[in-house]
């Protein structure tokens, strides 16, 4: 008898203990004499659900989870090589699962189901056809598509994808690069992670498009050294790429050129900002450089340069391949296309939800995230990393999209959604965030290198029961500084999470250390 | 300023030690590359653990940069250590999703439970702890990174052991 089985190998299912789960799972077919494929899919991004086991059955995979190595042995007495349902663990066939069920997954529809580096798996799941379609268009003719489908840079700054590449697509002949923003280093966020763990050919099909449209031949993915796994998988999947014809001089017989390389990042949270992470590419240290000029005009090197996220970059094989306007059926108002939300921190069911835009937060919180996790009332969440805003639960009905977020102070952002409960100190958090600017400014500008450091000062202060009132004016007004005064969103951001403590939870931030004041 | 130069020099135009040749290895396999600084200061921290001070005359030489442009680069990065680090390094998540779960508990945990602060090398040189913004499993957290090796749900208990295991690991190469 043979069976095959499913054991995802992300970074997170291995954190949890994935590894042995497999090894315990040889070994009890082993036992039995069964003829076992093991296969180390991608995760489906259920990650509460994690190890999720899933086994081959005429009906379709079914699922175990979360399986720990301990457990196996009494699956597999239950019947789990058979697809067997009489034990706690079992979930029943994973599509039916309806956290996955419920979702709108356009860009994630593959993860979880394939093997990440099998080039078969990715092309029997359409993988590559929209690549296909590129070499039939010339530059134009993709951007025009991109255009259509209303893909906007998916990092955070929302800024329309197809703008970018018609600037560099015009500036004269010469070498203009790709330059894939892989440095995802907001709290709460691992789609991008996702993405070149799971799906890694979807990355370099994204990039080669992106290649073709504006006439780039060099692409580089600035990949940040906290994620070693993400690095070998895409590697690899780089390698066999090359291998088959997708990459290098001559992609798929058309003579078209496109070459991709992953560059390493140095654990620095500014190199996310697009500019320092061109001086990062071109050997300096990662500062922020004004603007203009653009990117798209003097970027890489002074030479053209589309800086994307990996999501903006992910986004564009389905774009290619089902049309501008499949992709733009999908949202709301100028959001159009899905949001890659990330349930994070204090969460029941935490892990990737790809949904339209529109959906509200409370309905991603509580339907799909089932609540916090140590079962007390939510507080507070911060939405879209360490920059993006605490909000009260009066702003979880908002919907998620950018105008909406944007209309209240919040910030969508890369997606990320971290969730705390009402044991959360927001005082800590405050000073949390200036201190956070204190470790990872570049330094360039003041507001940020100072104003920072000045922002734990007066946190502290405050927090001490010292003078409150003229410091939490001074605070207010030092956030203001640092909101127009700095060079770029690091600086220009980190008063956010402050100023909505301030407004929101402003009896956490002068609640004296040790006891209440009255 | 120049004397310092020439000497830097000389130094360069005698017989490389064999440290330094291997340095000169790696820098010579990488400078090629467009904006090879990231690569070779990566390929330099893989091979040694740490980059060695004798690697920025080396580097600054080659890619025609000053030493205090290395200098300024090396500093800059967090990834880039410029003393051993101890046998195994730990990486607790600072960030705001494991704090949710109790990040900062384990914080004050590891670091008493190791004896060091961040940045500090137990006295047996066996774990040198360090302090990380974000490891992408945030859904699962707390996290801590050791080695490459990631671990999610990491509550005091958890991280006694695993310092356990890989004490215990450590005997056993001995």
């Amino acid at each position: 008898m043979s069976v095959t089985v499913y054991v995802p190998a992300d970074t997170t299912a291995r954190a949890l203990g994935a590894d042995r789960v497999a090894d315990a799972l040889r070994q009890a077919a082993a036992e039995r004499g069964l003829d076992l494929t093991l296969i180390r899919n991608g995760s489906r991004g259920l990650f509460w659900l994690e190890p999720l086991v899933e086994v081959a059955t005429p009906e379709g995979r079914v699922a175990y989870g979360p399986v720990t190595p301990e457990a196996v042995p009494a699956l597999v007495e239950a019947g789990l090589f058979d697809g067997g349902q009489d034990h706690d663990l079992a979930l029943g066939l994973t599509e039916d699962i309806p956290y996955l069920k419920n979702q709108q997954r356009l860009t994630f529809s593959r993860i979880g189901i394939t093997d990440p580096l099998s080039l078969d798996d990715y092309t029997g799941l359409r993988g590559f056809e929209g690549l296909r379609k590129a070499l039939t268009l010339d530059g134009q003719g993709i951007i025009d598509e991109v255009k259509a489908s209303g893909l906007r840079g998916r990092g955070g700054a929302a800024f329309p994808t197809a703008i970018k590449w018609q600037t560099v697509h015009d500036e004269p002949p010469g070498q203009k690069y790709i330059v894939c923003n892989a440095d995802e280093g907001d709290s709460g966020t691992f789609a991008d992670r996702l993405v070149m763990e799971c799906d890694p050919y979807m990355l370099i099909e994204g990039m080669t498009i992106a290649g073709l449209a504006v006439g780039a031949t060099q692409g580089y993915i600035y990949l940040r050294s906290e994620y070693p796994l993400a690095q070998k998988i895409f590697n690899e999947a780089l390698a066999r790429a090359y291998q088959a014809g997708y990459l290098g001089e001559d992609i798929l017989g058309s003579g078209k050129h496109f070459d991709l390389e992953v560059r390493l990042g140095a654990g620095a949270y500014i190199c996310g900002e697009e500019t320092s992470l061109l001086d990062s590419l071109e050997g300096k240290r990662g500062q922020v450089r004004a603007k203009p000029p653009l990117p798209a005009i003097q970027g890489l090197f002074g030479r053209p340069t589309v800086v994307n996220n990996v999501l903006s970059l992910a986004a564009v094989p389905f774009i290619l391949d089902q049309g501008g306007q499949a992709y733009a059926d999908y949202g709301l108002g100028r959001s159009r296309g899905t949001l890659a939300i990330q349930l994070a921190g204090n969460v029941k069911r935490g892990g990737l939800v790809e949904l339209a835009f529109g959906t509200t937060l409370r309905a991603l919180m509580e339907d799909f995230g089932g609540g916090t996790l140590s079962g007390r009332p939510l507080k507070a969440v911060q939405v879209g990393g360490p920059l993006g805003a605490y909000l009260p639960e009066s702003q979880w009905d908002s919907p998620m999209d950018y105008e909406a977020f944007a209309a209240f102070g919040g910030v969508v952002g890369h997606g990320g959604v971290v969730m705390f409960d009402d044991s959360v100190d927001m005082g800590e958090q405050a000073r949390f965030a200036m201190e956070f600017c204190t470790v990872e400014s570049c330094g360039k500008c003041t507001p940020c290198r100072i104003g920072s450091v000045r922002g734990v000062e007066v946190i502290d202060r405050i927090r001490a029961g010292e003078n409150q009132d003229a410091n939490l004016e001074l605070l207010s007004e030092l956030c203001d500084t640092m909101v127009d005064g700095s060079l770029c969103a690091m600086g220009g951001m980190t008063p956010f999470p402050v100023q909505s403590v301030l407004k929101h939870f402003p009896d956490d931030l002068t609640r004296s250390r040790g006891g209440s004041p009255c | 300023m120049y004397k310092h130069n020439n000497q830097g020099g000389q130094a360069l135009s005698t017989a490389l030690s064999p440290a330094q040749q291997a340095i000169q290895d790696e820098v010579d396999a990488l400078k090629h590359k467009p904006g090879a600084m990231l690569p070779i200061l990566h390929a330099i921290q893989d091979r040694f653990g740490y980059i060695p001070d004798e690697a920025v005359p080396i580097i600054a030489e080659t890619l025609r940069h000053t030493r205090a442009e290395v200098h300024g680069i090396i500093s800059f990065y967090h990834h880039f250590r410029t003393r051993p680090a101890g046998r195994h390094v730990v990486q607790i998540c600072r960030a705001e999703a494991c704090q949710a779960v109790g990040g900062r508990q384990l914080e004050q945990h590891a670091k008493s439970a190791l004896g060091v602060d961040y940045h500090g090398t137990t006295l047996d040189r066996q774990f040198t702890l360090e302090p990380v913004y974000c490891l992408g499993n945030c859904a699962c957290g707390p996290s801590i990174r050791v080695g490459d090796e990631i671990h999610g749900r990491v509550d005091p208990a958890r991280f006694d052991a695993l310092v356990d295991d890989l004490s215990a690991t450590v005997v056993e190469v001995k």
